[in-house]
């Protein structure tokens, strides 16, 4: 059932004959369907215009005003945008936010599909499941962040972050940000992960039965393998909506520079508070406080790299995904 | 008790699930009863319009710092009006546009022109919000405010408010353009899982290609429109750092009777109204305003996928005739 990729080949279907046999067989139409036509053209046609205009522009501005020292300094105060260094901080705080998140997303995601698809009793708690995870996929970052900062401001969970001499907590950690991109992450890798399974025909599993495996081993051994695919571009997904989200990082992330809290290697960067990319360009935007557009452009093409980069990979894991074949 | 290892998993994989919609749950009510005191003050003239909103929350803000007795009084109609504009003006142009350009990419687009717009559509539906506020920031603001707004109409609004380009229109038309490919991919999916026989089947009675794919593709495909509308409604409510970045941060409504120059008008809607305030998370009756706005969004994007829900329901018996996915 090839249902996916373009409308299926053959001549009288798809308009594969080009513009001029287009409008060539066009000309007989009523004139409201062939300006319902015209409309179709220009509107893609301007689509295109904007979509070139947006992407040109970026890398332009980016290209212009970025700086390979950017890549390597941390931002520093200075009264010019040639003092005040780059932006190696707020990278390496979107990797780690990054890390944090998609690790705790993509084992969960993945559990909930699999949970979703191949068990999914009792049916009343598979629906509950189902709308629960529609609605975060539905619900606002800005409202996530509130959810965090009193989660993690909460005296329990204080060991998260910084607790200052009067008990209170500081609430703001890479953790307690990654904890909550990870709820903005989990949507998609269950989405993807329960369409994934549900591709795979019944008869791969009955298969698998019949030569004795049971239901989790059958799971394990056959259909996770198979739906990699689908896992990698949930989680890249995942990823991209976690590097682009601003709203979160600058209510739990602190928005300082990189600063651990604490001894313990690892712990005190999980504890600790900094920044990234976003709420870098956030700051350096003419309304946020620090106002230096070039660095926001060098910044934001950085981003849009990034981007970029995890979109080619869901294209390429995509079109393995669809590639395979249960006959 | 003796399990199988099919038991196990299974109980494991629930109770995990189980804990994950109970942690959601809890987010659900844990906002709702920090959002209580501020309802519980205002009533219904929370919704209600009166005073100045940005007065209002700076009182509630200080009242939470001095030893006086706590403010709560908001009347948060601007914000509200302000997310109204925004999202509906934003989702009704795209959505026009998304259903011509899905039908562009989907039919009629020459094959070289598709090639390349395919992955474009999907790079620009998930390039950051906060990217697009810079390029509004840097670009669309200033232009209207140099190039569109004339000085008769600044002036003659001057002891209002100032017009200096952030604005609706600015927020509008960004917000625009950031939810029409999440609706073009949505949509041009829907279009394309259409079943190709039902599409012949017309064009074989005679009705040129036009025709057959309004009459006969975008009918079949509705639950994908309204998929798409209720996913990029949900994207523009929810928009804080970019709405936050051009549409001028002030607490004020937009009067559509004012005629064209409320294009230009400044506001401020709910979620950006979060965002500028977070300072104020350490004064409780700010918090408790906060976290109002925060459950109105949540609620809003809660009715908004029920609505979605109950309206695809009735189209979906069209799906399992022609085997759509």
């Amino acid at each position: 059932m090839s249902t996916l990729g373009t409308i299926a080949p053959g001549p009288p279907v798809n308009g594969r004959r080009g513009s001029s046999s287009m409008a060539m067989r066009s000309a007989s139409w009523r004139v409201t369907d062939r300006i319902g036509l015209g409309i179709a053209w220009l509107l893609g046609l301007i689509f295109c215009a904007i979509c070139a205009a947006i992407v040109l522009f970026l890398l332009i501005e980016g290209l212009r005003f970025i700086r390979p020292s950017m890549l390597v300094t941390n931002p520093r105060a200075g009264f010019t945008q040639s003092q005040t260094g780059g932006f190696l901080g707020p990278m390496i705080g979107t990797v780690i936010v990054a890390l944090i998140a998609i690790g705790m997303a993509g084992p969960l995601g993945v559990a909930i599909g699999v949970w979703l698809a191949e068990f999914g009793r009792p049916r009343a708690m598979a629906r509950i499941a189902e709308s629960t995870i529609e609605m975060l996929a539905g619900a606002p970052t800005v409202v996530l962040a509130l959810f965090g900062v009193l989660l993690f401001e909460s005296e329990p969970l204080g060991f998260l972050s910084v607790t200052n001499s009067n008990g209170v907590v500081f609430g703001k950690s890479f953790f307690a940000a990654g904890t909550i991109l990870a709820l903005v992450a989990l949507p998609l890798v269950v989405t993807t992960v329960r369409e994934g399974l549900q591709a795979i025909p019944d008869h791969v599993r009955e298969a698998s039965y019949a030569l004795g495996k049971t239901r989790i081993a059958t799971t394990r051994r056959i259909l996770l393998p198979a739906i990699r695919p689908s896992v990698i571009t949930g989680t890249m997904l995942g990823v991209g909506r976690v590097v682009g989200d601003t709203a979160i990082i600058l209510l739990l992330l602190g928005d300082t520079p990189l600063q651990g809290v604490g001894s313990a290697p690892l712990l005190s960067t999980l504890r600790g508070t900094g920044s990234t990319l976003t709420s870098y360009i956030y700051n350096n935007a003419p309304t946020g406080e620090l106002n230096q557009p070039n660095k926001a452009y060098a910044a934001a093409f950085v981003l849009l790299a990034i981007v970029l980069t995890l979109n080619v990979l869901v294209d390429v894991s995509g079109r393995r995904a669809r590639e395979r074949r249960w006959s | 008790m003796d399990l199988s290892d099919d038991q196990r998993a299974e109980l494991w994989l629930g109770a995990l699930v189980c804990g994950v919609v109970v942690l959601l749950l809890a987010m659900l009510g844990f906002i709702l009863r920090e959002a209580w005191p501020s309802f519980a003050h205002n009533g219904l003239s929370w919704f209600g319009s009166g005073g100045s909103a940005d007065r209002q929350l700076q009182s509630i803000f200080d009242s939470g710092t001095a030893n006086g007795p706590q403010q709560y009084e908001i009347h948060a109609w601007p914000m509200i009006w302000s997310t109204v504009l925004t999202t509906t003006g934003a989702v009704a142009i795209s959505f026009v546009c998304s259903l011509f350009v899905a039908a562009f990419l989907v039919k009629f687009a020459p094959d070289p022109i598709k090639r390349v717009l395919e992955p474009v559509v999907r790079l620009l539906a998930s390039v950051p919000s906060v990217i697009y506020g810079l390029v509004g920031v840097l670009v669309i603001v200033p232009f209207i405010g140099q190039h569109l707004i004339t000085e008769s109409e600044r002036a003659s609004v001057t002891p209002v408010i100032q017009l200096s380009g952030y604005s609706l229109l600015a927020a509008v038309l960004i917000l625009t353009v950031m939810t029409a490919p999440v609706m073009i991919a949505i949509f041009a999916e829907g279009l394309r899982s259409v079943p190709r026989g039902w599409l012949e089947g017309s064009l074989a009675l005679g009705v040129n290609e036009w025709r057959t794919f309004w009459k006969i593709a975008v009918r079949t495909a509705r639950p994908a429109l309204i998929a798409g509308t209720v996913l990029a409604c949900a994207r523009a409510l929810g928009e804080s750092v970019m709405l936050f970045m051009v549409s001028g941060s002030v607490g004020f409504a937009p009067n559509p009777a004012d005629g064209l120059i409320v294009l230009f008008e400044p506001s401020r809607g709910l979620a950006p109204t979060i965002l500028q305030n977070t300072d104020g998370l350490s004064s409780p009756p700010m918090a408790h305003t906060l976290y109002a706005i925060a459950a109105l969004l949540l609620f809003s994007a809660l009715t908004l996928s029920l609505v979605g829900w109950a309206v695809k329901r009735p189209m979906k018996r069209y799906q399992h005739a022609g085997g759509v996915a």
